[in-house]
């Protein structure tokens, strides 16, 4: 019984929802909200189709890459700053500022540097997303408990195997929160990106799309972005879960005693 | 040195740095002003009113935006967190809309409203949306089951026990969402005015660079940082006042 009320919460609202948007969008001639099946349809034989070689590849491959440039970046400077006092107040202000310009502003200005091809798009996606990464990998080096580190340096735990073995894990609850920010910007850079005079791509087809009026080939591609958007917070959360298993563990134990 | 003047060293070694890569050459000049030039510009920017409209147009966009996601967000989730069927059968749906990125919306924005500001307030009230409600749901799970049954044992009803448990005890948490329901609402306001062409500071940066006003291009940019920059710290100082009673604020806690 628990396991059909765990189904039925799980997907009785979702379903409804579907339901409903099917049929009230059944008989619709209206242009602008076609019906789901059309839509549906156009999502089958489009981006399941020829679009998913030709246009969600491409994307997804200058995510994947600007968001591990972005990663390496970010810890390998995040982990330089955190351990120093004074470069940690240098650079702070700097940090706060580049943090807080909203990353599609940057898009015109890379346009000038780096053109119109791949690397433009990829530098942005970095740049975008590095920030709440570093800020969260400076801050979590910094917050290492101090009974913890000074305990290592005793055992002369030093250089690498200390960066291995205390600092990365201890730092790595707020790493992953960094990490996961990043991500929500970088699907939103890769959209926006590839807005402005792209070939290929999700964003640039989508808009196509609807420059041309092609409206279930929009909302087909709009369903596509959500997907894509949840199927990677998904696949994030299930990594940051195993990851992250000691600290989930260690909070609910400290919760419950 | 004390942090500040720390701080602020790092910020003058920012502006020096900029100034002479692109006199030496390291980058190009053309694509890349020395920040006197852009200093300059902003300047001179700060001097025309069509400026200053678009400064108030970008903001009136997110102001709107984010009291919009504010109230339903905290209504929703105060709803949905006091009962308990409602939050469990919402749970899935909320999990699947909240990662789908909000630029997803912009064709159906402009099939809609064109470049109006409903356009805009439709992307900054999505964007912003989530990131209140998931604090609220949070905030009103973290009520202290002592707490509700005392004022429910004390026959407070429904409305009283929201009033004086649930929402004192969700407060630091909607704080913390409407700081980051802020910062993302600003984004989502540029780039709406950047791609969709709703009127401000996005809009006036697609001309600056479209036109090959370089200079221009960059100020403004820089506007934008200073805007979220401002934006940040009136939250955190508007957290820290309106909670100075809770002990999240008398140590600091990461986010």
């Amino acid at each position: 019984m628990s396991v059909l009320r765990r189904v039925g919460m799980t997907l009785g609202l979702p379903v409804i929802l579907l339901a409903a948007w099917w049929f009230a969008s059944a008989g619709s001639t209206s242009f602008f909200f076609p019906p789901l099946s059309e839509i549906l349809d156009s999502l089958v034989e489009e981006w399941f189709g020829p679009r998913l070689a030709a246009d969600v590849w491409p994307s997804l491959y200058r995510l994947a890459a600007g968001y591990a440039l972005a990663v390496v970046v970010s810890l390998a400077l995040g982990v330089l700053i955190g351990t120093s006092r004074t470069v940690r107040a240098l650079t702070e202000p700097v940090f706060e500022f580049f943090r807080a310009i909203p990353p599609p502003v940057l898009v015109p200005i890379f346009i000038l540097l780096f053109g119109l091809g791949d690397g433009m798009k990829i530098v942005v996606i970095a740049f975008g997303c590095m920030w709440p990464i570093l800020l969260n990998t400076v801050e979590g080096v910094r917050a290492v408990d101090e009974v913890l580190s000074d305990t290592g340096r005793v055992y002369g735990l030093r250089g690498w195997s200390r960066l291995r073995h205390l600092v990365l894990p201890s730092a790595s609850p707020q790493i992953y929160a960094g990490l996961r920010q990043g991500l929500s910007v970088a699907i939103i850079l890769m959209v926006i990106s590839e807005l402005f005079a792209a070939e290929n791509g999700l964003g640039y087809a989508v808009v196509q799309a609807q420059r041309s009026f092609a409206i279930p080939e929009t909302w087909a591609g709009m369903l596509m972005l959500g997907l894509l958007g949840f199927l990677l917070s998904l696949l994030f959360r299930l990594v940051e879960n195993r990851q992250l298993a000691w600290y989930h563990g260690l909070r609910r134990a400290q919760r419950s005693s | 040195m004390p942090a500040w003047a720390l701080g602020l060293l790092g910020l003058v070694v920012l502006v020096a740095l900029v100034e002479i890569a692109p006199r030496i050459g390291l980058v190009p000049r053309r694509w890349f002003p020395p920040s006197s030039e852009i200093g300059a510009e902003l300047v001179a920017q700060a001097g025309r009113p069509e400026f200053w409209t678009a400064v108030l147009q970008t903001l009136e966009g997110w102001a709107i935006g984010l009291a919009i996601a504010a109230t339903a967000g905290v209504l929703l989730g105060l709803l949905l967190g006091t009962f308990r069927f409602a939050r469990e059968f919402s749970a899935s749906t909320i999990e699947f809309l909240r990662p789908i990125p909000s630029v997803a919306l912009i064709p159906i924005a402009v099939l809609l409203y064109g470049n109006d500001l409903e356009s805009e307030l439709l992307l900054v009230v999505y964007a912003s949306f989530w990131q209140i409600l998931i604090q609220v749901l949070y905030g009103v799970q973290d009520v202290d089951p002592v707490a509700q049954d005392t004022a429910r044992a004390y026959g407070l009803g429904p409305w009283a026990r929201v009033r004086h448990v649930t929402w004192p005890t969700a407060l630091p948490y909607v704080m913390t969402g409407l700081r980051l329901g802020a910062a993302v609402a600003l984004i989502l306001a540029v780039t709406a005015e950047l791609v969709i062409g709703t009127a401000g500071l996005g809009q006036l940066l697609n001309n600056a660079q479209s036109s090959g006003a370089v200079a221009a291009t960059y100020a403004i940019v820089v506007v934008t940082g200073i805007l979220g920059v401002i934006v940040n710290l009136v939250f955190r100082a508007v957290e820290r006042r309106s909670l100075s009673w809770h002990p999240s604020q008398r140590a600091e806690v990461a986010a």
